[in-house]
């Protein structure tokens, strides 16, 4: 009996992981909350190039200047393009109707998009954009298809295209996709991009759950005191149940 | 009831043991759910230090401005007015502010950093209702000689012009200053100390 | 003086009387095993819900327009929320695995059959109270899951004949998932069901501190009075309210210290994982706080997917297995009412499987089996062959009572013994 519950013990995790899975193969963004640089340069390159369409409105600017250990008045000088108190929330002044207008929608807020799409999507995703003649802004996505953003992020990247590569498959010519190839004119190489784009994910994993390395360093003094106060439990336990046949 | 020897003593020292640790753990259980209740990032924001433009007060004018959500008052005082207040102070209950409740500049005859600008949280210490301003001699009907002060309706508390409370009223302390301090001539920052912020 | 007031209090309110007859010398069989222990583990889950709960509705802001927002405030700007929030929404899975233990537990060793089935429905009512408190909470985020969660559930009443239609619009109070249903289902989440849970849990204790507790071996503790020698009877001092009634046979600890010390063992290793989720996973990798529900609720926009919380995605499965809509509710709601006829429907006169048939041990296993995978077929996107898996699960699912009803009324089961076994 007790193999069987082990069994269904067992089998309980190992469906659970089951469930997962998603159709784009998805690059793994190794991000890392504790690299306060990392955080800045993606705080930068959020608030240069991401602002002005999509809005923090959950979070103030100064409570992240605060976590990324900007100071409040550097921060405010380089940081804060509306002229808002450092006390405000992160927003722009976009109206949300002309913008649905302009995008085809309102720019979805990202203070918790690292929470609903994951970093290794919004990681992947920016990544992604390739040149698309038939689309509205000349780009589309191989992650997120027929998407209505431009590629912000071009002047940096440039432009890549979808490229193919010919190949002899049972004895027929059949293009085969190899992925997405920058055309060179951005300013950063491929590794550099790359860089940029994963402090940006960085700072949003941040921006989706600021207090994580607050809960986490709590969390490690609470398991061990935890574990003390088991040992003192089970031998009070023990003390009373000796006396039980 | 059974034949095994109770060791009462361990069983002691373990059931205290236990009982102060399960102690620590619900006080530190209890930790958030008590700081939840200080005032959150949204209210910090929104009690933020104020600048306030003191440059148009006219001389005996007051001002009213809105600091943590209550009114704070800047009065531009006349040479006339700081005279009055050497003259009032033995009508009062604590000239010389040594009451524990403002900034150390706070303790002196004029309670303020400069003469000429008196500023106070407006809520009378009593029981919270915010006084009136009587200037121009309107103040002597309710002290005799007393031309200028400030008069709370709700219990009759009365204070001068450095915001000093009249001996016999309600009022236990003198109107409390906020802290403040001078960014340039004209603007005032309220809400901390210089060097505080 | 400290003994003064004791009697003073005492003579007014039987508070050592209620102590004693409760705790101290209320006699609990001596070999409850870990399965044991949920019971106490639930209530301590209830209390943390009920508390984190309280603190969260202090800042939590019940509208359409700041429901979302405020959590976010709850999350980011008060001081230490978030773990008022992780506490609570662990809490609400957390409830639901020592729930379905506790239950699988009652299965196991027959603590359902006479006398216990009142003991045993007041449970199920607990259970679907908590269904309804789990639910109607899961929309106060106010996130894209909570909507569309809320959408399906309440569509669910559109089935049925003539009123459906007018009966979903009732209970929404709109034409849509709005406001005014996050408003109403607050309430009901805040105030009507906790005190219908506070309520059926005090109730189920008392039923079990009539009938007493069963344990591994389903050999009653209470004995006939008169029936044992005086070297066969505890030698605890157990309660004459229960001591007057029967004999109690040498094979219990009183409930207060020795049981409540082995629930506080359990309890440390519960708390351990507890605190381990809510402090380092609080996400559970979607499962406790689905990745959807990170998105603002957007009534012109469906998710790609959506799946209620796992502990409903059972039962979903079942709905979903079913072609016919009003079909499909039936199911849906046969396969919970069937859980409350257990008492009726096990006709055995052996309680704990231990000594009943091998038949009806596979029987068991089988079910609990088929409730798992129904779960994952219910918590993950639709594929052809999950919708015949899914049906033969759900004829499964019901032909464990089926089989049950017939082979319990002359199952051969071994000999119990008459004394409880180590």
């Amino acid at each position: 009996m007790k193999k069987l519950i082990l069994v269904l013990s067992l089998l309980v995790p190992s469906l659970a992981m089951a469930a997962t899975g998603h159709s784009v193969h998805l690059d793994k963004a190794n991000i890392d909350l504790t690299d306060k640089a990392s955080l800045q340069s993606g705080a930068q390159t959020f608030m240069n190039y991401c602002l002005g369409c999509h809005q923090m409105q959950y979070q103030r600017y100064q409570r992240t200047f605060e976590d990324l250990g900007i100071p409040l008045v550097l921060g405010q000088e380089n940081l804060q393009f509306t002229g808002e108190k450092v006390g405000d929330y992160i927003t722009n002044n976009m109206a949300p109707k002309a913008a649905a207008k302009w995008f085809g929608a309102t720019p979805p807020d990202l203070t918790l998009v690292a929470r609903v799409r994951g970093v290794d999507w919004i990681y992947t995703y920016l990544r992604a954009f390739y040149k698309d003649p038939s689309r509205p802004w000349g780009v589309n996505n191989a992650v997120f298809k027929d998407v209505g953003m431009p590629h912000v992020l071009q002047e940096l990247q440039g432009l890549p295209t979808k490229t193919y590569e010919k190949h002899m498959v049972d004895g027929e010519m059949v293009e085969r996709y190899v992925g997405i190839k920058g055309d060179g004119t951005g300013r950063l190489n491929q590794e550099e991009y790359d860089k940029v784009v994963l402090d940006l994910v960085n700072f949003l994993a941040y921006m989706g759950e600021p207090s994580r390395l607050e809960a986490e360093s709590i969390g490690r003094w609470v398991l061990v005191f935890i574990v003390i106060l088991f040992v003192f439990v089970y031998l009070l336990k023990k003390e009373y149940w000796k006396e039980v046949h | 009831m059974s034949n095994t020897p109770v060791d009462n003593s361990r069983r002691r020292f373990l059931t205290i043991a236990t009982s102060v640790i399960g102690g620590v753990g619900v006080a530190g259980a209890a930790v958030p759910f008590i700081a939840s209740w200080n005032p959150s990032a949204k209210a910090k924001a929104a009690g933020a230090d104020i600048k306030v433009d003191i440059s148009k007060i006219e001389p005996g004018q007051l001002i009213r401005v809105e600091w943590r959500s209550k009114p704070v008052w800047i009065v531009r005082r006349t040479p006339e007015i700081l005279a009055e207040l050497a003259k009032d102070e033995d009508m009062l209950k604590d000239p010389n502010s040594e009451e524990d409740q403002q900034p150390e500049f706070a303790r002196s005859r004029y309670r303020s950093l400069k003469e000429e600008y008196l500023v106070l949280v407006g809520i009378c210490t009593h029981l919270g209702c915010s006084p009136q301003y009587l200037n121009d001699g309107q103040f002597e009907e309710i002290v005799e000689g007393v031309p200028d002060g400030f008069f709370c309706p709700c219990h009759g508390s009365r204070f001068d012009l450095a915001g000093r409370v009249f001996d016999g009223s309600p009022a236990p302390t003198n109107l409390v200053v906020p802290p403040y301090y001078y960014i340039d001539d004209n603007t005032i920052l309220i809400g901390s100390e210089e060097g505080a912020a | 003086m400290w003994q003064n007031l004791l009697d003073w209090i005492e003579y007014r309110i039987p508070m050592m009387r209620v102590a004693k007859m409760h705790a101290m010398e209320y006699p609990a069989p001596k070999n409850m095993n870990f399965w044991y222990v949920f019971g106490f583990l639930a209530t301590i889950v209830l209390v943390n819900q009920i508390v984190t709960g309280v603190w969260l509705t202090m800042h939590y802001n019940p509208t359409a327009e700041g429901a979302f927002a405020s959590v976010e405030y709850i999350m980011r700007e008060v001081d230490y929320g978030y773990i008022l929030r992780y506490m609570h929404s662990t809490g609400a899975s957390a409830f639901f695995i020592v729930v379905y233990l506790h239950m699988f537990r009652g299965m196991m060793y027959g603590s359902y059959q006479k006398p216990r089935e009142l003991l045993w429905l007041f449970g199920m009512f607990i259970y679907l109270a908590l269904m309804a408190e789990a639910f109607m909470g899961y929309v106060l985020p106010w996130g894209q899951m909570s909507y569309w969660g809320a959408q399906v559930i309440v569509s669910l009443f559109s089935a049925i004949p003539g009123i459906g239609p007018d009966l979903v619009v009732w209970i929404q109070g709109d034409y849509v998932i709005s406001g005014a249903t996050l408003n109403r289902f607050f309430a009901l989440h805040v105030i009507a069901l906790p005190l219908v849970l506070v309520i059926l849990v005090f109730l189920h204790i008392v039923a079990l501190h009539e009938v007493g507790s069963n344990n591994p071996d389903g050999v009653e503790v209470k004995r006939k009075k008169g029936s044992l020698s005086d070297d066969e009877k505890t030698k605890f001092k157990m309660h004459e309210y229960y001591t007057n009634k029967y004999d109690i046979i040498d094979d219990v600890v009183p409930f207060f210290p020795h049981i409540v010390l082995k629930d506080l063992v359990a309890f440390s290793v519960f708390l351990f994982l507890f605190c381990y989720v809510m402090f380092f996973n609080p996400g559970m990798g979607g499962y406790f706080l689905e990745h959807p529900n990170f998105e603002i609720a957007n009534g012109l926009k469906t998710p790609e997917h959506i799946f209620p919380v796992w502990y409903f995605t059972p039962f979903y499965a079942i709905l979903k297995a079913v072609p016919d809509k009003l079909f499909g509710v039936i199911s849906m709601f046969m396969a919970i009412i069937c859980l409350f006829l257990l008492p009726w429907v096990d006709r055995a006169k052996v309680k704990s499987w231990r000594y009943r048939s091998g038949l009806h041990k596979w029987n068991l296993i089988v079910f609990a089996l088929v409730f798992i995978f129904l779960g994952y077929l219910g918590g993950t996107p639709q594929e052809p062959w999950k919708v015949i898996a899914s049906r033969i699960l759900t004829i499964m699912y019901f032909s464990f009572f089926v089989l049950l009803y017939l082979y319990s009324k002359n199952e051969k089961t071994k000999p119990l013994p008459a004394r409880i076994t180590k």
